[in-house]
């Protein structure tokens, strides 16, 4: 048994190198688009201090305390675009960013098509089509505490920290949901980054760029909605996360370089 | 899920399959020293069932594949008392599984009678948890394996010391022949025979999961209404027990370490900030998995609370709100209308159903599983 296993293995493996032999040798990139590779590196900040969890004290701009112990948020739906305004969309991009996990703020995109994009655009949280379409697995699972099972709806965007400021200390804001009549609890928002100076992202085979994000924490409290603590501390959807979600889609990611690597 | 279980299961095979190649290769290298040859065939691989709608287990080590003959001597190992000082106790004494692996007591007992500062853990699913132990100082079994048996306030014997032991023992030679190759009783050989064992010691067919998986009918309306109010964290609006803000999803735990309030102030065991030396991490100790709760009382890390009933009290009415380090969740959680009360202010009647609900993670199958009994 263990040789058929290996035969099979062996085989698997020859015609692995069979096939990209074929494919070095006839390059025809008019057929076929060629396709790469770039990364999404994104630094969570508090105004432009670093975000530590738990020890440092920050200050919103309407000059409330406050500390950060938990800050994880998805950004799904992935678009590069191009300066003619067209949108290359990367298919199933799903990505859950935690501060606590490094490894999650580094985001690997593949088989992108080779090209000169101008913008990045994505979702904060999980479309509601994906949300509702199910067998939800990986970081959409529903081991990940970013998941509403009375409801079947995501937290999009959760923060959670203290703050004298809030009668009872602490800072729960969970921005989650998207329904409501109308949509009218929707914390869903897409955000579209133009790059700096009109400077390209040049994905090539033989390049891999990276975009540097800046995802500044302080900014869901400022903006369309200044938010207080002493009122405002405890949101698990409803009409202050969605003037939450106004603030985050607002401001609280921007490009902060690009690297052409 | 499925398919992420095939992988996972496609992985180990090639794994134990390209480590019997490696074997095979360095055995005909020409070593002509051996005492002789061991009448021992290649260990079986062993696929391992995961439950349906459980996430894809973390990686476990490469150097460590899941055997029939691995985890079959790991089990003889988790019950054996050689591995005690005074041959009184073995891990099954702590971790017994008509008990979820627990042992009743608010604080285990150790050879002598000796007290350790912590209750028991329950053994469960630990293919999903990435750190071990109260305040995470393990993060695999195979390293984790040896402190309770060490420890003076557990098994208190150097692992060497029940190596002597296990070699004089007539069933050992071969059940380490088959899960390994060789008949050598070695340090390393038992902590991964443990870990392999305990892998296997998965929970996931409690009332809990056959409803999700869609037997509606197999819970009481109060069971439902305490699943409800389980998983709703309440805002004045929707009313709920916000437990599932750390207890959510099919493995009952968010695997986090977290102060939930039971003191003022933290003794002499700080938990997670003992570990990391950092103030903000102080009285901070694992979420739990809930699977199994009913069957694992005392409750909390040094099981100072008896009962369901009782842990459903604290939450609701004996949180302490000086706490330094108490966690967010636990301070702005109220069902009060107003979201003035600093309690969360569940009625009696949504206690008991909470109650109710906990009691539907109750696994029988776990618990009289015969793979996981003491062999005879």
């Amino acid at each position: 048994m263990i040789f058929s296993r290996f035969a099979a293995l062996a085989a698997s493996l020859a015609l692995g190198t069979v096939l990209l032999g074929s494919c070095d040798k006839k390059e025809d990139p008019a057929a076929e688009p060629q396709k790469s590779v770039f990364s999404v590196e994104l630094e969570n900040t508090v105004g432009n201090r670093s975000l530590h969890l738990d020890t440092d004290t920050y200050t919103t701009a309407a000059g409330d305390q406050f500390t950060i112990s938990t800050f994880k948020y998805y950004l799904s739906n992935l678009e590069l675009l191009k300066a003619d305004g067209s949108a290359t969309v990367l298919p199933d991009t799903y990505f859950l960013v935690d501060q606590a996990k490094k490894e999650s703020q580094q985001l690997q995109l593949t088989d992108v098509p080779t090209g000169d994009y101008t913008a990045l655009r994505f979702v904060v949280g999980v479309d509601s089509a994906r949300t509702k379409a199910g067998n939800l697995q990986g970081v959409l699972g529903d081991d990940n505490g970013m998941w509403w099972a009375w409801s079947k709806e995501f937290i999009n965007v959760k923060l959670e920290g203290t703050s004298p400021q809030s009668p009872k200390g602490g800072l729960v804001f969970h921005i989650a949901g998207f329904k409501g009549a109308n949509g009218a609890n929707n914390t869903i928002r897409t955000v579209t980054l133009p790059f700096p100076g009109g400077s390209k992202l040049l994905v090539r085979t033989d390049h891999t760029p990276e975009i540097h994000l800046q995802v500044d924490a302080l900014k869901m409290f400022s903006g369309p909605t200044t938010i207080r603590f002493a009122t405002v501390n405890n949101s698990m959807g409803g009409p202050a996360s969605v003037q939450i979600a106004d603030n985050i889609a607002a401001g609280m990611f921007s490009v902060e370089h690009l690297h052409a690597n | 899920m499925k398919t992420a279980f095939t992988n996972f299961a496609t992985g180990l095979n090639l794994l134990v399959l390209l480590s019997l190649l490696l074997t095979t290769a360095c055995g005909t290298g020409g070593k002509t020293n051996d005492p002789g040859p061991e009448p021992f065939g290649a260990p079986t691989p062993y696929v391992l069932q995961v439950p349906p709608l459980f996430p894809k287990p973390l990686p476990q080590p490469a150097d460590n594949p899941l055997t029939v003959e691995g985890i079959a001597l790991g089990r003889h190992l988790f019950y054996e008392k050689a591995l005690s000082m005074d041959n009184s106790k073995s891990c099954g004494s702590c971790h017994q599984q008509s008990k979820a692996f627990t042992d009743g007591l608010a604080q285990a007992e150790g050879v002598g009678g000796t007290q350790h500062p912590r209750s028991a853990m329950a053994l469960q699913n630990l293919l999903w948890e990435p750190r071990l132990t109260w305040d995470g100082a393990h993060t695999s079994l195979e390293q984790q394996a040896r402190v309770p048996i060490e420890n003076p306030l557990e098994l208190h014997q150097p692992l060497a010391a029940g190596i002597t032991r296990l070699q004089a023992l007539a069933k050992y030679p071969e059940l380490f022949g088959k899960a390994f190759g060789t008949s050598a009783v070695a340090e390393e050989r038992v902590l991964k025979a443990l870990a392999q064992f305990q892998r296997t010691l998965v929970s996931g067919n409690s009332r809990f999961d056959r409803y999700n998986r869609g037997d509606q009918d197999i819970l009481t309306p109060d069971e439902v209404r305490g699943m409800e109010l389980f998983s709703i964290h309440p805002n004045g609006r929707i009313r709920g027990g916000n437990c599932s803000d750390c207890h959510g999803g099919p493995l009952q735990t968010d695997r986090n370490f977290r102060n939930n309030g039971l003191s003022s102030s933290f003794g002499a065991d700080r938990g997670l900030g003992g570990l990391t030396g950092r103030p903000t991490d102080n009285g901070k100790f694992r979420v739990p998995s809930l699977r199994n709760i009913a069957l694992t009382a005392p409750y909390m890390h040094d099981g100072r609370l008896a009962t369901l009933e009782d842990v459903l009290d604290h939450y609701n009415e004996h949180v302490q709100f000086s706490s330094p380090t108490l966690d967010p969740l636990m301070r702005n959680t109220t069902n009060d209308p107003l979201q003035l009360s600093p309690h969360l202010e569940l009625t009696a009647q949504e206690k008991r159903q909470i109650v109710a609900f906990l009691k539907t993670l109750t696994d029988e199958d776990f618990v009289k599983d015969p793979r996981f009994a003491e062999p005879q």
